[in-house]
């Protein structure tokens, strides 16, 4: 379980975490939605430690983590996450198999020789096979997106945060990816936390909701609550949301 | 007047800051080498970038640059004696202690030097940076150190060989053009210098190794705002680099005279 308590980050005179809690319990997906800019990135990061919370408590297994400051104690609280990059982050300079073998290296024991198994393995479960040597730049955007969610749950982490994993893609490929999200979740018994502004993709896939607005969480709850809420900011969201996709429509049609 | 104190207060401002974030940088790497496997593989990949693939234009420039300074040394001696006198050992001079170290750290910086900023500054602006810690490493372990050790391990490598072409495009033009006997050219070199005269230059292309190392890596680690601040930080490092090299050849130099080195 992830207890968030009281985290506050500021960039300058900007707070965008504004002393926020929440508890993530595990096996639970949790969604966390909002406007872009609201600050949904940052509260991921920090809960991987990417960027340094100014206050508050960050407690993953018993360890507070907002408190380690050292970068060797850091990549050892690291080994139970992992990261899928809002573009895919894959490294230019190394192939498929090679990305996907990445944290292999650092983050568990396995021997180098299963390497090349557990990753063309990792990669059929995304849906991708015969791709292993293909460079990053002969992928297309879903499969960039398939890639990193192969190299994130190749190293069997207990944590995995998606940072708006439908972002940039086509319909199609946006339902393939939350399926896909979807399908990690129920075979590999992991806890996900993804950060999104696709309502459609966080009802889908959530068990929890939480609506980020003005550095708080204005809403946690079930899908279906946040379905029939009151409050005004998740109504203008859902509205929001819904004018977006039907403007979307009518000038597909 | 007012305008100009606030410039230079701005200045002097950025420019402790910067020191502070390059320290900050220099000693993640030293902690990361000691208390990390050192990448050899990366460190390989990056030599064979770094040096070996600059060797074709380190040559050609330390050629050309040994054949025009016999050229113009004999000819100007023959203007003055009426023949081309110690061609050899001004040519080996030069080349060895100055011309050979400065030129191949300039050429190193324009093409590595700017290819290291640019990939970095790309792997910072599309997260894989980010992404490196996620994959339980560290950008210092797995891009700085290599490229520190592939910077410092080939460019006095290039050094040496680059001051042996320049002599050789000296011998080839004394021999072709000024018609100085192969034998006399060698022996000018070999009768006047020494080894502290090859130290002098080899030391010297380590200093600049670590200069162009610092200078690519940070300022690829500094680039914000996609693919301008790349642009704009790959300039920065390129001419940082030079203006360096050129400046702190000087106090360089004058510090191993100080100590004998000459």
């Amino acid at each position: 379980m992830i207890e968030v308590e009281n985290l506050v980050k500021k960039y300058k005179d900007n707070i965008v975490l504004d002393s926020i809690s929440v508890n993530i319990y595990d096996g639970e997906m949790f969604s966390v939605m909002g406007p872009s800019g609201c600050g949904k990135s940052t509260f991921i990061k920090c809960l991987v430690r990417l960027i340094k919370p100014d206050g508050g408590r960050i407690i993953a297994d018993g360890k507070n983590m907002a408190a380690i400051d050292d970068e060797f104690e850091l990549a050892k609280y690291r080994r139970n996450f992992s990261y899928l990059f809002q573009g895919g982050a894959l490294f230019d300079s190394l192939n498929v198999m090679e990305n996907v073998c990445f944290g292999l290296k650092y983050l568990t024991d396995a021997e180098p020789s299963n390497y090349e198994r557990i990753a063309k393995e990792k990669l059929s479960l995304v849906g991708l096979n015969n791709v292993e040597e293909l460079e990053i730049s002969e992928l297309s955007g879903g499969m960039k997106k398939r890639v990193s969610l192969a190299r994130a749950i190749a190293t069997e982490p207990k944590y995995i945060l998606y940072d708006e994993p439908t972002t940039g893609l086509d319909p199609v490929t946006s339902e393939t990816i939350s399926d896909l999200i979807l399908d990690m979740q129920k075979k590999l018994d992991i806890t996900s936390i993804v950060v999104t502004h696709d309502l459609k993709l966080a009802f889908s896939i959530s068990d929890r909701v939480a609506m980020l607005h003005a550095g708080k969480f204005d809403f946690v709850g079930t899908p279906d609550d946040f379905r029939k809420s009151d409050n005004s900011v998740v109504k203008g969201f859902i509205n929001n949301s819904i004018i977006d996709e039907n403007n979307h429509k009518n000038g597909r049609e | 007047m007012k305008y100009f104190f606030q410039q230079l207060g701005q200045n002097f401002i950025q420019l402790v800051n910067t020191v502070g974030k390059v320290s900050f940088m220099l000693k993640s790497v030293v902690v990361w080498l000691f208390r990390s496997r050192l990448e050899y593989e990366e460190i390989v990949k990056q030599a064979v970038r770094i040096g070996f693939d600059s060797l074709t234009v380190v040559c050609l420039v330390n050629f050309f640059t040994g054949m025009v300074l016999a050229l113009q040394t004999g000819y100007s001696s023959k203007n003055l004696f009426n023949e081309p006198l110690y061609i050899g050992t001004i040519v080996g001079f030069s080349i060895i202690k100055e011309l050979a170290p400065v030129l191949t750290a300039i050429v190193v910086a324009g093409r590595a030097g700017a290819a290291v900023t640019a990939e970095i500054g790309t792997m910072k602006v599309t997260e894989q940076l980010d992404a490196l810690h996620t994959l339980g490493t560290n950008p210092a372990r797995y891009l700085l150190i290599p490229r520190y050790i592939a910077f410092i391990v080939t460019l006095p490598l290039l050094t040496v060989f680059a001051g042996f072409v320049g002599i050789m495009g000296g011998f080839v033009v004394s021999l072709v053009k000024l018609g100085v006997p192969s034998t006399v050219y060698w022996n000018d070199i070999f009768t006047f210098m020494e080894v502290s005269s090859f130290m002098h230059g080899f030391l010297k292309s380590l200093f600049f190794a670590f200069i162009i190392a610092t200078v690519s890596c940070y300022k690829g680690l500094e680039i914000s705002g996609g693919a301008e601040g790349v642009r704009k930080s790959t300039t920065e490092s390129v001419v940082t680099s030079m203006v360096l090299v050129l400046v702190l050849d000087y106090f360089i130099s004058a510090a191993f005279v100080l100590v004998g080195i000459i």
